[in-house]
């Protein structure tokens, strides 16, 4: 029995060094060489400030901004710790809502944000949560649903904001690959850029 | 649609063009040609006091994995139970509680990699990395071994040994899972995702609130998750995270990555036992099962939910869970892949797919992670079937079986048969004490059918070492870490150590010239036989829980029931 007890221990050493030690190491160390960009989380910013990362979502409550989709994620209670209360897009804690198809509470809240947006047929990522709380995109039926919107509150022409939109369109690379989509916070950006 | 075909088949292509050449190649790792890496692995193995390794017999094989995979776990265990002493720590986070941390030993131990918890809010730096990281890789190995060594009894000439374990350990690690890791991990850095020792920064947002983004050395970890078909994510919520997936290309190539060793571990098998149509008859047998199930979900989704009509556009489908950059298409095809081979990370929620979407990903698992399955594992797996076939179309002619030459005895088809008591044990039995202790009623999400879906799914992802979850489930709780660490273990080695006692069982047989009278075990006919049997097996066993769970839900949906 003891003849197995060295190569396990040996080896679980040996390779907790090499795959667990210097493997992320050393792919850390190319990658803030090479793309220190990506590496540390593609972060934006603005007047020299962070004001948030490219690739997570933000949350937008504003009447003159685009707003993203719903999302699920949480925080600790501030007066209670235990709990947890709303916390949209939270990117120190994922989540999506995990509501199953049946659920009634998942029927009620998408008929709660259709009807916020004036009723009918909604685009369908507008109204659902999305997967990791932190979609930083919209499709672009969506964005275009919010013009009328964002144009009013900001005083601007419509069709002046539905072209920063089709500029805002990130179309399936090599035209096939993934869906269609609008970066919110490049297009909120953008319309800041605008007004000015 | 049409898009979507031709996504499926820039998928389909690059996968089988990489699959192929790395199958053939991994051969040559498991024969012991390839040796450009020879100085660092006899440097290993001398260090480990097998510096002249002897061909081992089945037992031996045996007692070599499971001292290793017990030595992981201890080690495992130690480390998240004292992460809040030990180094790279820049969150601050706490020790896991003991049932945590043995249900997260086990569970990277065993290839599993389900979480009950989420990474970014639980584990440090070193728990990522030194812990689960290492894991990720030699469970991987683990597994492939025992393909290797099965491989090589079921080709054997009454030698009666397999190979020695803790060289296809070494020799699968170096040469296979680390090349492959480090090119696919700076790949992705460069796609996007973050690698850095740093917990989190914040940034202020557009509208004033602050911001505290998580990341860290997310790209090395996610590599290997994927290659591995370990599947455990570094955010709570894996591929679906922006930082683990931020675009089309990083999903198309994570997505190839789940099923890349699985699928070339067919054409290894075929080259190992010297007939390369052996292994073509185990593709095409995962094949058709993989593209029926992929079809039934990606149906499933895109027909969205009858619930929500009049409230949500139909034409993007169910995007509950989903993210945008992916939409149907990709978050289908990850959850038929993920499902199918074992890996268990996603790239969207499974608790919000439709019933009917859901309850295929399920049954890819409960079929016993044959559809490809986890590395070396999931072509062990079907072998079992395999052998299960050959009995069934012996007793059909009345011959006695034989597969490569080898005559199948009682011996074999009770230790195959065996095997079929694993699922029903982890997921019925264990499923079922849950409901009767009220385990499972204050865990579940969902009321309704949807609640049953949720604690199967559990069980199910658990015993087939899948990892993915219907994660509305509360899982941490001291019985569910204990009954699904005791799944975990059943679903991993109540199938390596009778598939490998199979394996030493034919390797001391004398193989037979292949006659007129000999059943072929390629060819359509033995695949077609092949699916009926898995497929009887998996209906049998699961038809009436999943008739109770999403078939339940589905109709109640139909007749606009929600809960």
């Amino acid at each position: 029995m003891t003849s197995y007890f060295r190569p396990a221990l040996v080896l679980l050493g040996a390779f907790s060094l090499l795959t667990g030690a210097a493997y992320p190491l050393a792919v850390t160390g190319v990658a803030q060489a090479v793309l220190p960009f990506q590496a540390n989380g593609s972060p934006v910013l603005k007047d020299g400030a962070v004001i948030g990362a490219a690739l997570i979502g933000q949350s937008f409550a504003a009447e003159t901004y685009f707003h993203g989709r719903p999302s699920a994620t949480a925080a600790a209670d501030p007066q209670d710790p235990a709990k947890t209360v709303e916390s949209p897009y939270n990117a120190a804690n994922s989540t999506g809502s995990n509501l199953g198809p049946s659920s009634a509470a998942l029927k009620q809240a998408i008929t709660e944000r259709v009807a916020a947006l004036g009723g009918g047929a909604q685009p369908a990522d507008l109204v659902t949560a999305s997967g990791s709380g932190l979609d930083p995109h919209i499709s672009p039926q969506a964005a275009l649903v919010q013009i009328g919107r964002v144009a009013a509150a900001r005083g601007l022409a419509e069709e002046r904001v539905r072209q920063l939109v089709q500029a805002q369109v990130e179309p399936p690379l090599l035209g096939v690959l993934g869906e269609p989509r609008v970066n919110v916070l490049a297009l909120n950006l953008a319309l800041d850029r605008l007004a000015r | 649609m049409t898009l979507d075909l031709i996504q499926f088949l820039i998928f389909a292509t690059l996968l089988l063009a990489l699959a192929w050449p790395l199958g053939h190649y991994m051969a040559r790792v498991f024969t012991g040609e390839a040796q450009f890496l020879a100085p660092v692995e006899n440097a290993l193995l001398r260090l480990a006091g097998e510096g002249r390794p002897q061909p081992q017999r089945w037992q031996a094989y045996a007692l070599s994995l499971l001292a290793f995979n017990a030595a992981g776990f201890a080690l495992l265990f130690l480390m998240l139970r004292f992460q809040n002493v030990l180094p790279l720590n820049p969150q601050g986070f706490d020790a896991l509680s003991a049932h945590l941390a043995f249900n997260a030993a086990i569970s990277f131990v065993t290839n599993t990699n389900w979480q009950s918890y989420g990474g970014e809010t639980t584990l440090s730096n070193l728990s990522q990395m030194l812990g689960l990281t290492t894991q990720n890789f030699v469970s991987a190995a683990s597994g492939a071994a025992v393909a290797a060594a099965v491989a090589r009894g079921f080709a054997a000439k009454q030698t009666r040994v397999l190979g020695n374990f803790w060289v296809d350990l070494t020799r699968t690690t170096l040469y296979i899972l680390l090349p492959a890791s480090l090119v696919l991990a700076l790949v992705l850095v460069a796609l996007g995702l973050p690698q850095t020792l740093a917990g989190s920064f914040d940034a202020t947002t557009l509208e004033g609130a602050q911001q505290s983004i998580a990341l860290g050395p997310v790209a090395s970890q996610v590599a290997i998750k994927q290659l591995g078909t370990n599947g455990g994510g570094f955010f709570n919520v894996n591929s679906a995270h922006p930082f683990e997936n931020p675009n089309a290309l990083s999903n198309l190539l994570t997505t190839i990555s789940i099923l890349l060793i699985p699928v070339a571990f067919c054409f290894t098998y075929g080259r190992l036992v010297g007939d390369r149509r052996q292994g073509g008859a185990l593709f095409a047998a995962m094949a058709v099962l993989f593209l029926v199930g992929f079809g039934a979900i990606y149906g499933a989704e895109r027909l969205g939910n009858p619930l929500h009509a009049g409230l949500i556009d139909p034409t993007a489908g169910n995007m509950e869970g989903k993210e945008v950059r992916f939409g149907i298409f990709a978050s289908t095809l990850w959850a038929a892949a993920t499902t199918a081979a074992s890996n268990g990370s996603v790239n969207a929620m499974l608790d919000s797919f439709t019933p009917l979407g859901g309850l295929v990903a399920m049954l890819n698992i409960q079929l016993g992670e044959v559809v490809f399955g986890g590395v070396g594992v999931g072509l062990t797996g079907m072998l079992l079937f395999v052998i299960l076939t050959v009995f069934l179309a012996g007793l059909m002619v009345g011959r006695t079986p034989e597969y490569l030459g080898k005559k199948i005895e009682a011996k074999e088809i009770k230790l195959a048969a065996l095997t079929l008591l694993v699922m029903p044990l982890g997921i019925l039995v264990l499923a079922s004490l849950a409901i009767a202790t009220g385990n499972a009623q204050s865990s579940v999400q969902d009321a309704g059918p949807h609640g049953l879906s949720e604690l199967l799914y559990a069980y199910t992802s658990a015993t087939g070492n899948n990892g993915s979850a219907f994660a509305g489930f509360t899982a941490n709780t001291p019985w569910h870490n204990a009954c699904l660490g005791i799944a975990m273990l059943l679903g991993r080695f109540g199938y390596i150590i009778p598939i490998l006692a199979i394996a030493g069982s034919l390797s001391a047989k004398r193989p037979a010239a292949e006659t007129a009278g000999t059943f072929p075990t390629h060819g359509p006919l033995f695949v077609t036989l092949l699916l009926a049997t898995i497929l009887i097996v998996g209906a049998l066993t699961f038809l009436p829980v999943l008739a109770l769970g999403p078939i339940a839900e589905h109709v109640s949906i139909l007749a606009g029931q929600s809960f």
